[in-house]
């Protein structure tokens, strides 16, 4: 015999208000795990769409101003290279990509043309990890990230989407559809560039911007048959909009106090807007959970003390003190909290997992971390809202109790 | 030993000062056996509750082997009701969802005593009052007489010097309420002090001393129970 036991026996002494209490209990956390999950998982495919955009943050000379986005690389105006490298090894957080380019104007069968030199990420990327260091040595957060998709070998044309790509040797280059089109090019095709050949790896898909016309080569092969040592006229960097608006643009700007930095706001806006959207939503079903959940347990608490009065006193005339009464009763809420926050996750994720789908039209996957999150809230709701009973049990005077008196 | 000076206990009922128990003066030596008889509201309870540390007096001291025992907090006074004081009650107040030899169990736990010898001590208090094979019976599935065994069984757990009853034959029939009795003068020989409420006169007069209340003042006190309640 011991406390467990006691609150054992007494919980499947009143079976019907156990059921009742715990379902309410069950109930709660089942729809904010769902409701969470769900919204975590739109949030990620909103982000991802958004990436579909392109780059958010563009890095400049100073004495350039910002036209059109698409050709904000196009002029006349250089950074050093070694800028990338900085930015690769700095601790600035939320930066998924990085694109540094050099344009340099082309004529092919009379026609002008704009040859982009563009970096490969595992060139980049390898330098910061020879240092052991740097923005990609950690996960990124970022919404940009696939959602249980394997990975496939890299497919050159998703350069369109993704700003940038992991490998291209010094001979390759990609094909914009429309130059592709008028110059008459396809993939394995060879052509003629500053007077060295290059293999076309890809032709890729439209995307109706300058971009369509342009032919991308490796930075340095471009650099090197340009005769521009080490410069970029733009470096590209896909962020993490939640970042950007938490002042990645600042802390790059400090990073590189010799170059404007700018973003592309509406795209940024429309991130924060909807994960704010979504944080709310989440807020909102927590606090009505909270309330209405909590409201719930300390009724049936009270109502519970209320009945089990002479036990009390019996207790306490045998010489329970008031710690344990009160250990009595948020034992019992301990309990229904956290089999309740088991089985509501459980369900909740269950229940995110094949409903979500339908309701969001996004992939949902479980989220273990959330197991934790609804004990402990499941734990605490139980615990806060049990505790005035319990209190209100450890001080009853046991001679009321008895009405003996 | 249990002493009582000059204990008052007074209530506030629709702004009329009530005196349940007024300037009570009593010395109960160790190993006595007392019954306390009188009308209803005369003080009985309220005394018996006083002695047992459950109802501080509004005036006045209680002291228990010397000690006053609402000079301490709630939680000591707890702690001396377990180490010195057996309850028994008129409706028993066994835990309900308990087996007979959980409820005798509840005041060992209380105590910090070893799952093993919890059962073992429950198992020996249940056999000495004939219960040794209701062991698992539920309070519901016992008869009343049965019940109140199992309760006197549990006030018996730690081992108390001093055994506090309210009407304990109140709720049962003559054979039975003459068992009870007989348990009680046996828990007397082995040295208990033993005060009892009662309003039989059958069991006042197996009682060493009788303590006579009217409206809240012990009116007699006499050696020898031939007092009809």
């Amino acid at each position: 015999m011991n406390l467990r036991t006691l609150v054992w026996r007494e919980l499947f002494e009143r079976k019907s208000q156990m059921i009742t209490v715990f379902v309410g209990i069950l109930l709660g956390i089942t729809t904010v795990v769902a409701i969470k999950t769900i919204t975590h998982y739109s949030e990620k495919a909103v982000a991802r769409e958004l990436d579909t955009l392109g780059a958010n943050v563009l890095v400049l000379p100073k004495s350039v101003s910002l036209q059109d986005y698409y050709s904000a690389d196009m002029h006349d105006q250089y950074l050093p290279e070694e800028y990338v490298l900085r930015l690769t090894m700095s601790d600035v957080q939320g930066v998924d990509n990085l694109s540094p380019k050099l344009c340099v104007p082309v004529e092919l069968e009379g026609r002008r043309y704009t040859l982009t030199g563009i970096l490969p990420k595992s060139e980049f990327s390898a330098k910061a990890a020879w240092a052991g260091a740097g923005i990609f040595s950690r996960p990124i957060g970022c919404g940009a990230i696939g959602v249980g998709e394997t990975p496939k070998p890299e497919d050159k044309k998703t350069l369109v989407r993704k700003r940038v790509i992991e490998t291209l040797e010094p001979d390759e280059a990609l094909v914009g559809s429309d130059a592709a089109a008028s110059l008459g090019l396809a993939d394995g095709d060879t052509v003629s560039l500053l007077g060295k050949q290059f293999s076309v790896v890809a032709v890729l898909p439209e995307t109706g911007t300058v971009d369509d016309s342009r032919i991308f080569a490796h930075l340095h092969t471009v650099q090197e048959l340009s005769d521009r040592d080490q410069v970029v006229n733009c470096i590209e960097i896909v962020g993490c909009c939640k970042e950007i608006s938490a002042g990645l643009v600042d802390k790059v700007n400090r990073l590189l106090p010799d170059a404007k930095v700018v973003t592309v706001a509406q795209v940024v806006a429309t991130q924060t807007k909807i994960n704010r959207l979504m944080e709310r939503l989440s807020l909102i079903f927590l606090v009505i959970i909270v309330v209405v959940g909590g409201a719930g347990i300390a009724n049936y608490m009270y109502a519970n003390v209320h009945e089990r009065r002479r036990e009390i006193g019996t207790l306490m005339a045998l010489g329970a003190e008031s710690s344990f009464i009160l250990r009595l009763f948020l034992t019992k809420a301990c309990l229904l909290g956290v089999v309740g926050g088991v089985a509501g996750f459980a369900i909740g994720t269950l229940l995110a997992v094949t409903v979500g789908p339908r309701l969001a039209g996004v992939t949902v996957l479980p989220m273990p971390v959330l197991a934790l999150w609804a004990v402990l809230l499941s734990v605490a709701i139980a615990l806060t809202s049990s505790f005035f009973p319990a209190r209100r049990a450890a001080r009853l005077d046991p001679c009321a109790t008895f009405q003996e008196v | 030993m249990l002493q009582m000076e000059k204990v008052t206990k007074s209530y506030r009922h629709r702004r009329r000062t009530v005196a349940a128990l007024d300037g009570a003066d009593l010395t109960i030596d160790a190993g006595d056996f007392v019954s306390l008889v009188g009308p209803s509201g005369s003080g009985k309870s309220t005394l018996l509750l006083m002695l047992g540390g459950m109802l501080s007096p509004t005036l006045g001291r209680v002291l228990l082997h010397g000690q006053s025992i609402y000079d301490v907090g709630p939680n000591a006074r707890a702690r001396l009701r377990k180490e010195n004081i057996g309850f028994v009650f008129q409706t028993f107040n066994l835990v309900p969802y308990l087996t007979a030899q959980e409820n005798v169990q509840v005041p060992l736990c209380l105590n910090g005593v070893a799952a093993d010898a919890q059962a073992r001590r429950a198992v020996e208090l249940l056999q000495r009052v004939g219960l040794g094979d209701r062991l698992d019976h539920k309070p519901t599935e016992l008869s009343v007489g049965q019940q109140q065994r199992v309760a006197l069984a549990r006030m018996l757990a730690n081992d108390p010097s001093v055994i506090l009853a309210d009407e304990p034959t109140g709720n049962l029939d003559p054979e039975t309420a003459e068992q009870v009795i007989s348990f009680f003068e046996q828990f007397n020989a082995e040295g208990r002090t033993i005060v009892m409420v009662t309003h039989d006169p059958r069991a006042a007069a197996r009682a060493k001393r009788t303590l006579r209340l009217a409206e809240g003042k012990v009116v007699s006190d006499q050696p020898q129970a031939r007092i009809v309640a």
